[in-house]
């Protein structure tokens, strides 16, 4: 097992390889012109107006918040799944509760309001 | 046989065999294992040029166009072209991003997407390392992807590319939901999260068993992978390519390489978990384990082109009602389900993996779509007539057309808000 795990490094090493190696190769054949126009922000051709590091909207913040619930659901699911054949029907029934009462909290959620885009 | 059956397999036993005439066992392990990274790594490099190829073709014939003919016989080193290309195009660092996360970004994309590959099972044997919790690593390391397009998105300073990068946080990390829940189904009926045991425990393929876990995988995958109809990360039209606005030339491509490898990895995943990986019929011997995975592989990729090809972009609001309204309710019934419908068909004497013990858990699956169906429609037309009736008494007043038209658009509108009140 612990090989396995050694191959996948392996492979990360040579994934960066890969990935590093062709912008190593571009960085020695591209030209290399800048000027202070070209390095500006790229928006609409009208000079740009204030900073992009803003305060944002909070919506996508709830949205992180549900998925950790479910998430962290999945990290429960998993165990259970890989021995859901050699489980008694109590075992399987009681995971099956477990799923019905966070589908309560979605239904919380739904209900609330939360999965408005707004 | 065994040359056609597996000549990787073969062509490693040739290699090892030659090693070890000068190195102890030792050396050989880990020089092999080195040279299965790397061509691994060369293989995901490759298939990223077909793909390009694959909808670049298959795109221009939906549109009714020819698509790349000029490099090569039929376009085919045209992959190699854009490559130069990229090579060679001036690579512009605006003045006020964030340096260092602007230029580790591509590179961790592109690492993500390539790094998926080190668990899946293109036949038996042939797997780079067949870890024990499989399907778990590749969750986990697809996952890197989307970490890698928001530091893309917010290091450029651009208020676009930040737009991108929420959207990639928003609809990514929603997606992963109905992903994970509907990949425990076939995991519980194997009985592990290995893939290879996954795909020998598919005496039928599971898309017959599961098809509903299977359909919720390919379009939650396509989501992730943030590709048409869910492309709005990089929507071209609104926020002029998202979070790759700002890099050009060989960055650029690596973002490029990376949702086109990841693309592909999510046909492989589903294809070992749904369509039976390497299996196929026998024909006097000859099996051709590694060509099915990819026949298969392949004609899943084709069906994402169909998609890219066919449908319009979905609005935010939409994909995520879709999501959080449809498709995670359906996995989680998807998971209430199938071990119900399984324990009545294996407790009734039906045992696992015969045909009868199929039908049962089809029969189950298309029942519960068809309520999730019915459902979703009772849903928009009872939407549908909340908006209908105050606009139909105003066209009585004999103001047709105008209000024909608002009423339209608000039957759009419906699908979406149909669930909440």
């Amino acid at each position: 097992m612990l090989e396995d795990f050694a191959f996948v490094g392996i492979f990360i090493v040579v994934a960066i390889a890969l990935a590093g190696g062709p912008l190593l190769l571009a960085w020695l054949l591209r030209p290399a012109k800048p000027n202070p126009i070209k390095s500006s922000t790229y928006e609409c051709g009208v000079e740009t107006y204030g900073d992009a590091w803003v305060q944002f909207k909070v919506q996508y913040y709830i949205y992180a918040l549900v998925f950790v619930l479910f998430d962290i659901e999945s990290v429960f699911l998993f165990p259970w799944a890989v021995i859901y054949n050699q489980l008694p029907l109590f075992a399987v029934l009681e995971m099956v509760l477990f799923i019905l009462i966070l589908t309560g909290a979605l239904v919380y959620a739904w209900r609330k309001g939360d999965l408005e885009w707004v | 046989m065994n040359v056609i059956n597996d000549p990787f397999t073969w062509l490693a036993g040739l290699l090892i065999n030659w090693l070890s005439t000068f190195m102890p066992p030792q050396g050989v392990n880990i020089t092999m294992a080195v040279l299965r990274a790397a061509f691994l790594g060369i293989f995901a490099l490759v298939m990223f040029m077909v793909m390009t190829w694959i909808e670049r073709k298959g795109v221009a014939r939906i549109q009714n166009r020819i698509g790349p003919n000029l490099a090569g016989p039929w376009g085919l080193l045209q992959p190699l072209a854009d490559g130069v290309k990229a090579l060679t195009k001036e690579d512009i660092t605006p003045d006020h991003a964030d340096r260092i996360v602007y230029n580790l970004a591509p590179i961790l994309s592109a690492v993500a997407a390539m790094i998926v590959f080190a668990a899946i099972p293109f036949g038996p044997g042939l797997i780079g390392a067949d870890l024990n919790i499989g399907i778990f690593y590749i969750l986990a390391v697809s996952g890197l992807g989307v970490l890698a397009i928001l530091l893309a998105g917010w290091s450029s300073n651009n208020k676009y590319a930040l737009l991108g990068g929420f959207r990639v946080v928003a609809q990514l990390v929603s997606y992963e939901v109905p992903h994970v829940l509907s990949i425990v189904a076939p995991v519980m009926l194997a009985g592990s999260l290995s893939l290879v045991t996954i795909v020998e425990k598919q005496p039928v393929w599971f898309i017959l068993v599961l098809p509903a876990s299977a359909v919720i995988v390919m379009l939650s995958g396509m989501a992730e992978v943030g590709r048409s109809p869910f492309d709005l990360l990089d929507a071209e039209s609104e926020i002029i390519a998202g979070h790759h606005i700002e890099y050009s030339g060989m960055k650029f491509a690596l973002f490029f390489l990376a949702e086109y490898v990841h693309a592909f990895g999510v046909s492989c995943i589903v294809t070992a978990l749904f369509l039976g990986g390497w299996r196929g019929p026998n024909i006097a011997g000859v099996t051709v384990p590694w060509l099915w995975f990819f026949v298969k592989a392949i004609l899943l990729f084709n069906i994402m082109v169909w998609a890219r090809g066919t449908l319009p972009r979905l609005r935010i609001d939409q994909l995520m009602a879709f999501n959080w309204k449809f498709l995670v309710p359906l996995s989680l019934a998807n998971l209430i389900v199938v071990p119900l419908a399984d324990r009545l068909a294996q407790g009734s004497g039906l045992s696992y993996g015969s045909w009868p013990w199929a039908l049962v858990m089809l029969a189950f699956n298309l029942a519960m779509i068809w309520v999730a169906f019915a459902w979703v429609g009772a849903a928009g037309r009872r939407a549908r007539r909340a908006v209908e009736a105050p606009v139909e008494s105003h066209d009585e007043s004999g103001q047709g057309g105008e209000h024909a038209l608002a009423h339209d658009a608000q039957v759009g509108h419906a699908p979406a808000a149909a669930g909440a009140h």
